[in-house]
């Protein structure tokens, strides 16, 4: 993996104090981190544009909340600079950065009420009790929980607990806003109300914000860029469209959405045996009971209904693949003919080609 | 209990749910005799007149022996002794054990395991052996019938709850509640003030009730350093049993008791009432 490396990455640079100010936003330059022993950050570069929302993407022990803890200073760089609105803010606590963090788990403090949680970043900021007031209670009106405002974290629902985090963050109007994971303690249905509140809320107040997630279809519905991260480093940083369409590893193209995977390179419509690797989209292989252009027979061998779709696996001669349609349900058994609209060709675990064209 | 516990979830009286029932029964009978039975029979000699051996009750009733103890001017300076005592051997406990528990509750030093079983170790010998050993120290120091040796005899019996339990409270606190406040602005100070100390307080509150009943208790080294200039209210049972009839001991171990009751019942309320049993998790 290591040897096809694009050269376009920097190396490791040790950053000067005077680089010039990047704007808003938050700047990410060659970050570094090791721990136990393991280089668990790879020299990580990451650019957020101001008011951008943008998802660092990846499996379980990527390094994910890592990253995060950094940009949010509760964990020191071995090296690199984190600049946020143009000021490097590296050396600086967590206390002192112009950051506000949503925790996985909330972190409400249990022996403060509502209120108090949230007025608690402005109480260290010294303002009056009045102001403090007002601005709870116009944040706990914005996540629709102001009657909740006495109540302890203990006596509320966990939804309603991550939006008082996310309150405590809001309040303290943050040039940059981090979520660990901040809807993985919800169930399927909450999760869907509450990020689409989040991007609401987001966008309304238009805060960079980093969020950190493992569910793709989280990231992908709620993102401007998706940064995908996979051991340590980012395997490709896009939107969310491109890097559906588009994407540049054979990691990403099975991280994001489902992919059949084949050794082998097409040939008029055919696999035939190589070294390359083959990620054809389920949507992209079309099934009809008449032949058509670069289709080959095939018998259906499993359909597994998927409620709107179905997931059908048919066997042709050359592979078994797994295609999604619509309409009339099929049986195993059937005789149908199979074409493959578009393949992915990867070399070494890097995109190289589309269908067989080269790039 | 057992018999609405069966007939709630409408399950048939079998041999089995029986014999476990005499079993709790007994069980339960067992413990109230243990328990409350000394109790009783405290209650009940404190107020005696002539008790004949197989008798259930006693002959006759009378207040003498209470008068006998509050007669006795040793008593209500014992009294104040212990009251002197307890707190100050509280507050001193938690100046020095406090920080000691954060320490080994957040940090990784060199040696922490070592120190924190060693702390056992004022335990686990007999007592009576440390502190002739103490006496002899003491006797060279000229702390001999002070204060503050008797202080150092009362903190060294409560260093091993001040320590273990708020170690247990302050490791207890989340993390990421400490986080959560450094992330809103808060030093590392005030991280302490406002989540850190307020979390821990149950188990900070429940060793130092464990210390004032440990100090209030104290009786052999007391004595051996204090007596005769510092009566405390255990030392002065000792010569009040030595002195007078057996119904005199009982008089002054109730009025012993009732601090320690007094207190225990407080605390009680106040750990299992709201925020402290959340804290606890324990309801
Ligand atoms: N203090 C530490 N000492 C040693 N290894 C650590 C430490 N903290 C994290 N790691 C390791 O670093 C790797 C990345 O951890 P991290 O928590 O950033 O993953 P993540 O991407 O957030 O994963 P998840 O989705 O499971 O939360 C993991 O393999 C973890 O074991
Ligand atoms: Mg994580």
């Amino acid at each position: 993996m290591t040897i096809h490396e694009p050269l376009t990455k920097p190396p490791v640079s040790p950053t000067k104090p005077g680089t010039p100010a990047s704007g808003g936003g938050l700047t990410i330059r060659g970050l570094h981190k090791i721990l136990g022993g393991r280089t668990i950050i790879d020299n990580l570069d990451l650019s957020v544009k101001e008011g951008e929302l943008v998802s660092l993407l990846g499996p379980s022990g990527c390094g994910k909340t890592t990253t995060l803890r950094m940009i949010a200073g509760f964990l020191e760089p071995d090296s690199g600079s984190i600049e946020v609105e143009g000021q490097e803010v590296s050396h600086l606590g967590a206390e002192n950065r112009p950051s506000a963090m949503v925790f996985q788990n909330y972190a409400l403090w249990p022996h403060m009420t509502v209120a108090k949680n949230v007025g608690f970043p402005l109480k260290l900021r010294k303002m009056s009790k009045a102001e403090i007031k007002d601005r709870v209670e116009a944040v706990l009106e914005l996540v629709s929980l102001l009657h909740h405002k006495d109540s302890k974290p203990a006596r509320i629902s966990g939804g309603e607990q991550q939006r008082v985090a996310l309150a405590r963050a809001l309040v303290q109007e943050p040039k940059l806003l981090l979520l660990d994971e901040p809807l993985s303690n919800l169930d399927a249905k909450l999760r869907v109300k509450v990020r689409e509140d989040i991007r609401k809320i987001q966008q309304e107040l238009g805060i960079t914000t980093v969020i950190v997630t493992h569910d793709q279809e989280e990231a992908m519905s709620m993102s401007d860029r998706i940064a995908v991260m996979n051991a340590g480093r980012i395997e490709q940083y896009s939107t969310p469209e491109a890097l559906y369409a588009r994407p540049e590893t054979e990691f990403v193209a099975t991280f994001i959405g489902s992919m059949n995977r084949l050794e082998g390179s097409l040939k008029d419509g055919l696999i035939t045996a190589g070294p390359d690797v083959l990620g054809i989209r389920p949507e992209d292989v079309i099934l009809a009971d008449a032949p058509f252009a670069g289709a080959v027979p095939a018998t259906v061998e499993r359909v597994v209904p998927r409620g709107h779709f179905q997931e059908v696996y048919v066997r042709r001669a050359d592979a078994l693949l797994r295609s999604f349609v619509n309409g009339e349900p099929m049986r195993p058994g059937l005789r149908t003919y199979a074409g493959i609209r578009k393949a992915m060709t990867f070399r070494d675990g890097r995109l190289v080609g589309e269908a067989g064209a080269a790039l | 209990m057992a018999i609405t516990a069966a007939s709630r979830t409408r399950r048939p009286l079998t041999l089995d749910s029986i014999v476990r029932s005499a079993l709790v029964g007994l069980f339960v009978v067992l413990m109230v005799v243990f328990i409350l039975g000394p109790l009783l029979w405290l209650g009940v000699r404190a107020f005696a007149g002539n008790w004949t051996f197989p008798n259930l009750l006693p002959d006759d009733w009378t207040l003498r022996w209470w008068q006998v103890v509050v007669n006795d001017g040793a008593l209500g300076i014992a009294v104040q002794n212990s009251l002197f005592f307890a707190p100050l051997t509280v507050l001193v406990s938690a100046i020095i054990c406090l920080p000691a528990a954060y320490a080994f509750a957040r940090f990784d030093f060199p040696g922490r395991r070592f120190f924190l079983i060693s702390l056992f170790a004022t335990n686990a010998f007999p007592k009576m052996g440390l502190f002739v050993t103490l006496a002899a120290l003491f006797y060279a120091l000229n702390l001999m019938n002070t204060v503050l040796g008797i202080l150092v005899v009362h903190v060294l019996g409560t260093v091993v709850f001040m320590t273990w339990i708020p170690a247990a409270a302050f490791a207890a606190v989340p993390r990421n509640l400490e986080e959560a406040a450094r992330d809103a602005g808060a030093s590392k100070l005030r991280v302490f003030a406002s989540v850190t100390l307020p979390m821990a307080l149950p188990g900070i509150i429940v060793a130092a009730v464990m210390s004032f009943l440990a100090s209030f208790d104290e009786a052999q080294g007391t004595y051996l350093v204090g007596a005769p200039a510092f009566m405390t209210m255990p030392t002065q049972m000792y010569s009040l049993v030595l002195n007078y009839p057996t119904q005199v001991a009982a008089v002054f171990s109730i009025l012993l008791a009732i601090p320690s009751v007094a207190l225990m019942l407080a605390a009680h309320k106040h750990i299992l009432g709201g925020q402290l049993a959340e804290g606890f998790q324990i309801k």
